[in-house]
């Protein structure tokens, strides 16, 4: 009878289709793969989390998304976020700068400003940053189709400040295979981009060693409908291309290896989410081991972000996007993130209101130092549980892994629209899920509720503002010394062509204040632009 | 039988979130209804003839950035440019409640924000297209 009763639980699978026991015992770690991969935070395959202290040491870095209007009203906001006690900065771009246009362009009509931070030129950069001190606050910039021109942007920001490259910390996003993906503000077509983040990689290397120059991300992947088995393995796919293409150009794998970080999404099941991230470490350890060679610890440790993701949060009933956050910063934090974002609970209909941006700050300010997630390393390790479904999820992320590179690799398979395609099937797939009940989302699903229509407060958008930036955009233009701007746009064109790496020359181009539309201009009249490929 | 209705996705301005815009595409697919997906960073002129050339019954935008008015207003204008009048016009996507009524006013028919249901969508096209 008891027996029975033990047998008639009903099964239980997560998003990536791991089947969840009931109970769980030290018979299920050994038939899974054992304790071996467990090891001690700080030590190959690093599946406790970098470092041998974590938290107790270094607490996670707290960087909210944020940037709006101009770079004068950005740097407002970034000055309130760290006085509000934000240890980094996570700078949100306008869809104009994001996809390489200027200002004054006419697709960029309606958006200047309007959903990130407007940039032209460095005189924007210069504005952002003002008296902000880059060593110890650090940047991470929201940019990939354009990347070229903002980080070069950045780098002369920072080398005109004074700050030493060789010195210089801080990341880019700068991963372009996941725009093609889900996010969707590629420029140029796959192959030319990719050479572009390779430039990247490599100048980073030469020249700005403790630079992340690439964040590839799973997020979006996520975002887009992806279950956390396949985020983690088209993220360290991804990752493995960009390595590839690096050692292609005789760059060491160890400081390739070093200068590659990771943002992942954070929703859904916790413990689904914790296995994701001590799985994805110990894999992307191993890869970089074994099938590279690497041995430098700085590159065999996955860094990553892990924010509190969008597509977890919904339009109704507004307020349990607050509960939400804080769970998914509990689960950022028990899956040892290094640093953490959390979206704000304003964010599924505006940019957040400093209300929505503060309390995220404080709900991660509240974890780590009211709860006691920063007492000791990875506390969930040892549970048979957990460790069995690591040791699970890692196997099936390799599965996936393995599939496509068995189909001729990641990029063929972007170029060729297979992996949105798959993704955006499996979205809908959750959409009818929704719908039926079988996946449950509270305020949704279960426990809806006529709601009234709220006033919610929006984030304005100034039409003034834009023009400001037009209009400073013109006078630049017309300041700015025109020979050298011509010299130096010369210069990148024929560095494009001639598949020279063109970071020096952008570098060049925008200190002499070259706008990013005209940088991408030229690339784009090289390289031509991405054509979509539409695929269900 | 009648003929399948005929409906053009998509994407103006340069905001790349798409999953919505593919998520309708499919749902209107399943409903047996023909549909065309742009892809992204569509021109108003381009759109508009694309509803010309597909010769579409609705035409349907996905909008997320918050430049659903101005966009609105100048898909609005490109309509009106090619004389295209008999459309069902609906726009989905980041939508506050407030901006409906400027939204009807530029010819929208029917707004289905975030969180709205594929079914109250195909019954808004499908009442609309017969009437």
């Amino acid at each position: 009878m008891s027996d029975k009763k033990k047998t008639d639980v009903p099964p239980l699978s997560w998003e990536s289709g791991l089947q969840v026991k009931p109970v769980y015992t030290a018979e299920d770690v050994e038939q899974s793969g054992g304790f071996e991969g467990v090891g001690l935070p700080g030590e190959y395959p690093y599946t406790r989390g970098i470092h041998p202290m974590m938290y107790r040491q270094r607490p996670w870095t707290m960087r909210q998304y944020s940037g709006f209007g101009t770079a004068a009203e950005t740097h407002e906001r970034f000055l309130w976020l760290i006085k509000n006690g934000q240890t980094g900065l996570n700078v949100a771009f306008d869809l104009p700068t994001q996809c390489g246009l200027d200002s004054d362009d006419e697709m960029a009509a309606a958006e200047v400003g309007r959903v990130g931070m407007a940039v032209d030129t460095l005189a924007d950069m210069e504005d952002a940053f003002a008296g902000i001190d880059l060593n110890k606050i650090t940047v991470s910039l929201t940019i990939n189709g354009s990347a070229v021109a903002i980080m070069a942007m950045y780098f002369a920001l920072a080398r005109k400040r004074g700050f030493e490259l060789k010195d210089l910390r801080g990341n880019s996003q700068n991963d372009i295979l996941k725009e093609f993906i889900g996010r969707g503000t590629w420029i140029f077509p796959v192959e030319p981009s990719i050479r572009l983040v390779t430039d990247t990689i490599e100048f980073c290397a030469k020249n700005v060693p403790r630079y992340s120059p690439v964040s590839v991300c799973g997020y979006h992947i996520r975002e887009s409908g992806a279950n956390p088995a396949q985020e983690m393995a088209y993220g360290l796919s991804i990752a493995s291309a960009y390595v590839d293409q690096a050692l292609k150009r005789g760059l060491e794998i160890d400081p390739v290896a070093a200068g590659i970080t990771f943002n992942y999404d954070i929703h859904g099941n916790l413990w689904e989410q914790v296995s994701k991230f001590r799985a994805g470490r110990r894999l992307w350890a191993k890869i970089l081991k074994e099938k590279y060679g690497a041995s430098d610890p700085r590159g065999l440790r996955l860094r990553m972000i892990a924010g509190g993701g969008g597509g977890g949060l919904t339009i109704q009933q507004p307020e349990n996007n607050i509960v939400r956050g804080a769970y998914y910063a509990l689960a950022s934090a028990l899956s040892g993130t290094q640093t953490m974002a959390l979206c704000s609970y304003d964010e599924a209909y505006t940019i957040p209101s400093e209300h929505a941006a503060k309390l995220s700050l404080r709900t991660m300010q509240i974890l780590m130092h009211e709860i006691g997630l920063c007492d000791t390393v990875d506390p969930l390790a040892g549970s048979w549980f957990i460790e069995t479904m690591t040791n699970r999820m890692e196997r099936r992320i390799v599965e996936i892994m393995d599939e496509l590179e068995n189909q001729g690799g990641i990029i063929k398979a972007v170029a060729e629209g297979r992996v949105q395609a798959a993704v955006n099937a499996q979205a809908y797939e959750l959409e009818k899920k929704l719908h039926t009940g079988e996946f449950k989302k509270v305020g949704v699903n279960i426990f809806e509720e006529e709601e009234e229509e709220r006033e919610v407060e929006f984030h304005p958008y100034r039409e003034e503002e834009a023009r400001k930036q037009v209009d400073r955009l013109k006078r630049i233009r017309k300041e700015r010394n025109d020979l050298a701007v011509k010299d130096t746009l010369e210069r990148v064109r024929q560095a494009a062509k001639a598949g020279e790496n063109v970071m020096p020359s952008i570098m060049d181009a925008v200190e002499a204040y070259a706008s990013v539309g005209e940088v991408c201009g030229v690339l784009k009249e090289v390289f031509g632009t991405y054509q979509e490929p539409v695929r269900f | 039988m009648s003929k399948p209705l005929r409906v053009l996705i998509a994407k103006p301005g340069l905001d790349g979130h798409d999953v919505g815009a593919k998520l309708v595409c499919r749902a209107l697919m399943d409903a047996g209804m023909e549909v065309v997906y742009t892809g992204l960073r569509q021109s108003p002129e381009a759109i508009a003839s694309a509803a010309l050339q597909e010769g579409a019954d609705v035409v349907g935008l996905s909008i997320l950035s918050g430049a659903h008015i101005p966009l609105c207003r100048k898909v609005a204008e490109a309509l009106k440019t090619k004389k295209i009048d008999d459309v069902v016009w609906v726009v989905g996507g980041n939508i506050p409640r407030q901006d409906h009524p400027a939204l009807a006013e530029l010819g929208v028919d029917g707004v289905f924000p975030t969180g709205a249901s594929f079914e109250s969508l195909i019954a808004f096209i499908r009442e609309k297209v017969q009437s």
